[in-house]
């Protein structure tokens, strides 16, 4: 291909792009893009795909604990449920051109981002409640525009994951609902929970609009719908009356009604501690990225005794395939 | 050496199966005889159930995090249906036996107690636990008591994927490197002192006759298969007397104090709390 062949093709390519997100149509894993579309994506889909594994560790924290065997059986389907996430996910940013293993080892050199919330512990049986309640119900408004997404190996991806996710809150909202109508000591530890979560939580939807200078590039391809804020508003209008039905308060005295806005008020959160926590001070972030160093590590030999096996099987099937 | 799987787990769904719900919906109740035999088949998968559990976002690949934690729920199931079973003959719930009953009450194994080990350890123990409870539910869907026979039939389709995803796995390991073989064949050689508790006949589950499996039958059957299992991943036979100090009558391993710590720990914290 001559330089002006290549100009050529990329302006076509261009056009078409640029006519696929106009339509509101679907640009599929063949189709030209822009550099700088794939590479948001790729950082995006595998930093959400890092999340599901990463955040799996919480939770798994009470795998062994959990206080009624129905209830371990839930908790273990939500934590394989992630893992199945992260394998959707990877796969998705795989079709944008890097493997699964640059991925990961991006993860495990500390070069790729996840979710910052999972850099805070699971102390109490109520965390993982408030962890579904809260952090899932996060996630599903954040997550339920992506099944727009203009890639369509993502938006496909994440209409399966937020029919999980949409289980997995209710779980933890069932959690939360025994407990805060349990015994005493059982209700304080909902509230405590809820009380730790609720802050970090609406953080998972990023800094404010006008700290967040990737958002609009984001939402010009329609990758993204709504801005950080917006989506913000709504987890807050949405939990509220969820959290007046658990019989539970959430920690924030500026939290009101506003009748001239329609939607709840509420206060300045610690953007500080949020900044912080992604730069790595989060009570956990050493311990979460040690576990998946560790479990990598330690299954090395595990891998290479597969890989191995493979070959070898493949050469006898090849070898029974020539009569050798 | 063929796979018993010959369908995707995927397509099995839970259709009209019975749920642990059901069996105290439906007001069974189990004579003592019954409900001691099927407290220690629950055991049993409750402890593997707990080990296995672990693994969960510690195993080598994700899809090993998915495989074992599937593992580990299909054997936790198995485990509510035959404490729910159990309990009835007492007025007892699932929850009061596995969290409410100490040390010395449980019948488990002690092959299921043992420690994880690193992935090859795991795998031994898969193997031959996983054979064993097939050829195990093979039978007791004939079993003459009704309940216990549609448990083995529900939980039999499920060990069929264990015993595949075990026999794969030896066998990657045994023929993949020289060290995964080495691991995997140390692996045997710890779990192999206890395999021959699951074929002691005790006095409770022999006075149940057609109810029941007599556990020496397995015997024949399940370690034909191991052995053949080992050799074809060019592992050797351990050469390893059992271990003396167990026959599932209270008698316990180290472990099983510190599984039930773990397990119960919440639990008893608040008793008598619904969560």
């Amino acid at each position: 291909m001559t330089d002006q062949e290549a100009t050529q093709q990329e302006t076509t390519g261009q056009e078409y792009f640029d006519h696929l997100i106009e339509q509101d149509s679907r640009v599929e894993p063949r189709d030209w893009m822009p550099e700088a579309y794939r590479k948001t994506l790729t950082r995006q889909v595998s930093q959400h795909a890092h999340s599901e594994i990463i955040g799996m560790q919480p939770e798994a924290n009470w795998i062994t604990r959990a206080p009624s065997l129905k209830r371990k059986a839930i908790l273990m389907a939500k934590v394989q449920d992630e893992a199945g996430h992260g394998l959707y996910l990877y796969s998705a940013a795989e079709t944008l051109g890097t493997p699964r293993d640059v991925l990961n080892q991006q993860l495990l050199d500390g070069k790729a981002k996840y979710s910052s919330i999972f850099n805070y512990p699971a102390r109490t049986w109520a965390d993982i409640g408030a962890i579904g309640w809260l952090v899932d119900g996060a996630a599903i408004c954040n997550q339920v525009p992506l099944c727009r997404a203009s890639y369509g190996p993502y938006g496909r991806a994440m209409v399966r994951i937020c029919k999980e996710e949409s289980f997995h809150q209710r779980q933890g909202w069932e959690i939360l609902y025994e407990l805060s109508n349990g015994t005493p000591e059982q209700k304080q530890m909902a509230q405590d929970a809820v009380n730790r979560f609720y802050g970090p939580a609406l953080q998972m939807f990023g800094p404010p609009d006008a700290d967040s200078p990737h958002s609009q590039q984001s939402m010009d391809w329609k990758i993204k719908r709504f801005s950080n804020d917006d989506l913000r508003q709504r987890f807050v209008d949405m939990i509220v009356p969820q959290v007046e039905a658990l019989g539970l308060t959430l920690p924030d005295p500026d939290l009101k009604w506003n009748e001239d806005r329609g939607h709840y008020d509420y206060g300045e959160l610690d953007w500080e501690e949020f900044f912080a926590v992604i730069k790595g001070q989060g009570p956990c972030n050493r311990q979460r990225m040690q576990r998946r160093r560790e479990a990598h590590r330690e299954g090395a030999w595990v891998r290479e005794a597969a890989a191995a096996y493979a070959e070898k099987t493949s050469q006898t099937a090849a070898s029974a395939l020539i009569g050798a | 050496m063929s796979f018993a799987a010959t369908e995707s787990a995927t397509t099995q769904s839970a259709g009209d199966a019975i749920t642990p719900e059901d069996l105290t919906a439906q007001g069974v109740k189990a004579d003592e005889a019954v409900a001691r035999y099927a407290m220690m088949l629950g055991d049993d998968s409750l402890m593997l159930a707990q080990r296995l559990g672990h693994w969960i976002s510690r195993a080598p690949e994700l899809e090993e995090d998915i495989a074992l934690g599937n593992i580990a729920l299909d054997l936790l199931g198995h485990a509510r249906f035959f404490l729910t079973y159990a309990g009835t003959a007492w007025g007892k719930t699932e929850d009061d036996l596995a969290y409410f009953r100490d040390e010395e009450e449980f019948r488990s194994c002690r092959l299921v107690e043992q420690e994880n080990g690193d992935f090859g350890r795991t795998i031994a123990r898969q193997l031959v636990f996983s054979y064993y409870q097939y050829e195990l539910y093979r039978r007791l869907v004939n079993s003459t008591d009704r309940t216990l026979a549609a448990i083995a039939a529900k939980a039999l389709k499920e060990v069929e994927y264990h015993q595949d995803h075990a026999t794969q796995w030896t066998l990657r390991l045994g023929l993949g490197t020289e060290e995964s073989n080495r691991r995997l064949q140390e692996g045997f050689d710890v779990v192999w002192p206890y395999i021959d508790e699951l074929f002691l006949d005790v006095e409770q589950v022999a006075e149940l006759g057609n109810r029941a499996v007599l556990p020496s039958s397995l015997r024949e059957d399940t370690m034909a298969r191991v052995t053949k299992a080992l050799e074809e991943a060019h592992l050797t036979v351990p050469d390893v007397k059992p271990a003396f100090g167990s026959d599932r009558t209270g008698r316990f391993s180290e472990q099983r104090g510190y599984i039930l710590a773990e397990m119960q720990v919440l639990a008893r914290q608040h008793p008598g709390a619904t969560w």
